[in-house]
C-alpha cells in the first residue's frame, strides 16, 4: 500500500462520525500514519472529552482530549502515576511481552526528581550557550552540502543529521557511530511489522546490542580519572545514580535517546511541511525572520511530536463526571489538546505570528515537563536562521511518509527540492 | 493601584501599575514585558515565570510556597532562596513597591 498519499479527510470524517461513540478508538497507528485521526479527536472534544474505549489493541483506556483536562491530569501526579511498574508513559507500556524499563520519566517522586536533576545540567542555560555555536556550525555545513535543483529526503539529510549530531555531543558518543543512535531510537518506538522491524524478538536483539554499546561507554566513563560533562559521565559519577542497576541505566539511556532525537527531528521536518502547506505564512516569515522563535513554538504546537503521554490511576477518581477506576490507563492526547479551540484560537491554522505561541501542550506540564525543551527550540531556531542565509525556498515535492505510531508523531521521509541559493 | 518594579536580567527596569487581584506574572505578560514566558498561563505547572524577590520585608508579605510551587521551582535553573513563581504571587495593596528580578532565561 502506498501510504504517502494525501490524507482523505472527507472519508475520515465520515468514518469518525458514523461510529457509535462508545466504539470510538483513536489509538490506531494507521490513523496517525494516514494523518486522519483529526476528526476522531474533534468529535471527542465536542461530544465526550473524557472518553472510555473498552476495547483496543492496547486494552481498555481513557482518552483525555481537552487542553485544560490534560493540564489537570498532567499536574496531578499523585492520582495519575507515571511509574513504569504500572506500565509507564505510553499506551503500549505494560502490554504482554513488553516490560517497561525503569527511567525517570516513568517514575513518580521522589525517585523521579532525584534522577531528573542529575541530567538537567546538560540543558542548563550555561550549557546551551556552549552548544549554540556548535549546532550553528554543523547546521551551516549540513545545509551547504545539500544538492540544488534535485530532490532529496529532508528527513535523512537534515533533520536526522542535525539532531543526531547534537545527541552524540550530549552523550559524548563516538561521532562516527552516531547514526546508531538514530537507528536505536527508531527501533525503541517502532511497532513490529510496520517497517523498521518485523518481530518483537528482532526488537529485543537490537536492544541487546544497544545496551551492550552503552555498557561499554559507562565502563569507560566510570573509570575515567577526570569527569566530563556528558550525560553518561553525569549518571556514572553522581552519587544519586552511580549505583543504578544496569537495567535502570539503560532505561535512562533510552529515555534520553528518544527524548533528544525523535521529537526535535520530527519538528524540524514538520516546519518545512507546515510552511509549504501555508505559503502565506512562509512568505510572512521570509519577510520577517525575527518571527523565527514564534514560528518555532507554533510548529511545536502544530506538529505535537509526541501525540500522547499515558498515566495510570492510583485510586478511584471522579474526573469531569466520569468514574476513573484505580489501575485504569489514562491517555492524555497532547495532539488533541493542541487543537482545542476553547484555549487556542483557530487551532487548526498554522500562524507564525500567533499572539501566544508558547501556549501549547507539546512539552507537557507539571513535574514531567520536557527537560530538553529549550534545546529543541534552539536547534529549530538555528536551522531556520541558517536556512534563510542560504535558500529562498525549500519546496516539498511529495507527500511525506508518516510514522505508524500512536506515540511518535513524525515522518520517515519528506522529499524536497531547493531550486536555488540566495 | 500597587506599583511593581520588574528588573530584567540585563538591569533594565520597568515600573508597572498592576491591579489588585492580578498575579505578578500577569502584570508582566499583559504589559508585554520581556523575561517572563508563563507557558502554562499561571497554573503553577511550567516554572517559566520564575523571579527573585530579594527584599525580605516583601517576601514576608507573600504567602509561603505551596508544595506544587516548591516542586516546580525545584526543577528550574538558577534557583536561589529568594526564587518564586510570579504566577503564584497575587498583587495586593501591601505589595505596593514590590521589586522582582528576572533570571537570565526561563526554562
Ligand atoms: S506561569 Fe507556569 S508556573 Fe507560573
Amino acid at each position: 500500500m502506498n501510504i504517502a498519499v494525501k490524507p482523505d479527510m472527507k472519508s475520515a470524517r465520515d468514518a469518525a462520525y458514523a461510529l457509535p461513540l462508545a466504539e470510538l478508538n483513536p489509538a490506531q497507528g494507521i490513523l496517525f500514519q494516514t494523518d486522519t485521526m483529526w476528526p476522531y479527536f474533534e468529535r471527542l472534544r465536542k461530544e465526550d472529552p473524557v472518553h472510555y474505549t473498552a476495547d483496543s489493541e492496547f486494552g481498555p483506556y481513557w482518552s483525555i482530549t481537552k487542553y485544560n483536562d490534560i493540564m489537570a491530569v498532567d499536574t496531578n501526579h499523585q492520582v495519575f502515576s507515571s511509574d513504569f511498574t504500572y506500565g509507564g508513559i505510553t499506551i503500549g507500556g505494560g502490554q504482554a511481552n513488553f516490560e517497561p524499563l525503569p527511567m525517570f520519566i516513568a517514575m513518580d517522586p521522589p525517585r523521579h526528581d532525584i534522577q531528573r536533576k542529575v541530567v538537567t545540567p546538560v540543558v542548563s542555560p550555561a550549557n546551551l550557550q556552549v552548544l549554540g555555536p556548535i549546532i550553528r556550525e554543523r547546521a551551516g555545513k549540513i545545509l551547504d552540502d545539500l544538492p540544488i535543483g534535485e530532490p532529496f529526503d529532508w528527513v535523512d539529510k537534515v533533520s536526522i543529521e542535525l539532531t543526531t549530531m547534537t545527541l552524540a555531543t550530549l552523550f559524548d558518543f563516538p561521532f562516527a557511530d552516531r547514526r546508531k543512535l538514530t537507528y536505536w531510537s527508531d527501533v525503541v518506538t517502532a511497532v513490529p511489522g510496520h517497517g523498521l522491524i518485523d518481530t518483537f524478538e528482532q526488537k529485543m536483539a537490537v536492544f541487546q546490542e544497544y545496551h551492550a554499546y552503552f555498557t561499554n561507554l559507562w565502563n569507560e566513563r566510570v573509570n575515567a580519572t577526570e569527569t566530563k560533562g556528558d550525560l553518561i559521565s553525569m549518571l556514572a559519577h553522581n552519587p544519586a545514580t552511580r549505583d543504578m542497576s544496569p537495567r535502570e541505566y539503560f532505561g535512562n539511556v533510552v529515555l534520553l535517546t528518544v527524548g533528544g532525537n525523535d521529537t526535535t527531528r520530527n519538528t524540524i521536518t514538520g516546519s518545512v511541511l507546515a510552511l509549504n502547506q501555508n505559503p502565506d505564512q512562509y512568505q510572512k516569515l521570509r519577510e520577517n525572520p525575527s518571527l523565527i522563535p514564534s514560528m518555532v513554538s507554533e510548529t511545536i504546537r502544530w506538529q505535537t511530536p509526541l501525540a500522547h503521554m499515558r498515566r495510570t490511576a492510583t485510586q478511584d477518581f471522579e474526573f469531569q463526571g466520569k468514574q476513573i477506576k484505580k489501575g485504569d490507563k489514562v491517555v492524555m492526547w497532547y495532539v488533541s489538546g493542541n487543537r482545542d479551540d476553547e484555549v487556542i484560537e483557530r487551532p487548526n491554522d498554522y500562524i507564525v505570528d500567533r499572539e501566544n505561541p508558547r501556549r501549547h501542550i507539546s512539552f507537557g506540564f507539571g513535574i514531567h515537563r520536557c527537560v530538553g525543551n529549550r534545546l529543541a527550540e534552539l536547534q529549530l531556531q538555528i536551522i531556520w536562521e541558517e536556512i534563510f542565509k542560504r535558500f529562498p525556498v525549500i519546496e516539498q515535492v511529495a507527500e511525506p511518509k508518516r510514522t505508524y505510531s500512536t506515540f511518535v508523531k513524525g515522518y520517515e521521509h519528506l522529499h524536497v527540492v531547493i531550486p536555488k541559493r540566495v | 493601584m500597587p506599583k511593581i518594579k520588574y528588573i530584567e536580567h540585563n538591569g533594565k527596569e520597568h515600573e508597572i501599575e498592576v491591579p489588585e487581584g492580578w498575579s505578578v506574572m500577569e502584570g508582566a505578560v499583559k504589559n508585554m514585558l520581556p523575561g517572563i514566558d508563563a507557558d502554562c498561563g499561571g497554573a503553577c505547572a511550567c516554572a517559566t515565570c520564575h523571579v527573585y524577590v530579594d527584599d525580605p520585608a516583601f517576601a514576608a508579605k507573600i504567602p509561603p510556597k505551596t508544595d506544587m510551587e516548591e516542586t516546580m521551582l525545584d526543577f528550574a535553573p538558577e534557583v536561589q532562596p529568594t526564587s518564586r513563581l510570579s504566577c503564584q504571587i497575587k498583587v495586593t495593596k501591601e505589595l505596593d513597591g514590590l521589586v522582582v528580578r528576572m533570571p537570565e532565561s526561563q526554562h
